[in-house]
């Protein structure tokens, strides 16, 4: 019952992080300020679920000994995390830099530091567009 | 099953929610890179839901399931993302 307490309470924080995730996608105006929101809150979500679980397989193993199979729970959902973790914010880099490329601009910046760096780059390697 | 699966179950079924959701987001999506958008964080709700799965009905193989659907679910966003910037 102690283990559904802990359990229940990262859940809690995945579920709070997911909803605000998806909430996101519908308040916010642009592509870029929904990627920011979407994807910081998913991941963010996602990772305690996996942290739960890390939970509940590691308490099951100790608690009842010689059933291995737990172990063999908390190492996958580890690597899943691990692999989470890793993915999914390259993802989120990789979308922000085709929209950024496919010609959409945020409405309100002055600023746009990505194109600068795109025309020095272009200027060293002697005019030739990547 | 124990009183934490119980609480998996009911996780697993309010992600499902979740998923409805965002999917609004992925029909009405004005430009290409909001249905991206949208498509990637079903693709991380869903593995969600697999992880939880797999610890409820004590199957790994539904755990390894998920590692690799997070991992063609990236090489997908790559691809996508790649498309949207009119590379290749």
């Amino acid at each position: 019952m102690l283990l559904a307490f802990f359990v229940g309470l990262l859940l809690l924080v995945s579920v709070v992080f997911n909803c605000l995730g998806a909430v996101s996608l519908y308040r916010f105006p642009d592509v870029y300020t929904r990627l920011h929101g979407a994807t910081k809150c998913t991941t963010f979500g996602t990772l305690f679920i996996a942290f739960a679980l890390l939970l509940y397989s590691i308490i099951r193993f100790m608690a009842v000994e010689g059933e291995s199979r737990f172990l063999v729970l908390f190492i996958h959902v580890l690597i899943a995390a691990v692999v989470l973790l890793i993915s999914n914010p390259a993802g989120a880099h990789a979308l922000a830099r085709a929209a950024h490329r496919s010609g959409i601009l945020p409405e309100p910046a002055i600023v746009d530091s990505l194109e600068d760096m795109e025309k020095e780059m272009t200027r060293q390697r002697g005019g030739v567009a990547l | 099953m124990s009183a934490s699966q119980y609480l998996f179950v009911g996780m697993a079924l309010i992600m499902a929610l979740l998923v409805i959701l965002v999917s609004g987001r992925l029909i009405v999506g004005p430009t290409t890179a909001d249905r991206l958008i949208a498509l990637d964080v079903i693709n991380t709700l869903v593995s969600g839901i697999m992880l939880l799965l797999g610890a409820v009905y004590d199957s790994v193989v539904m755990v390894d399931v998920a590692i690799v659907y997070m991992a063609l679910s990236f090489v997908s966003t790559l691809y996508f993302a790649r498309h949207l910037e009119g590379g290749f």
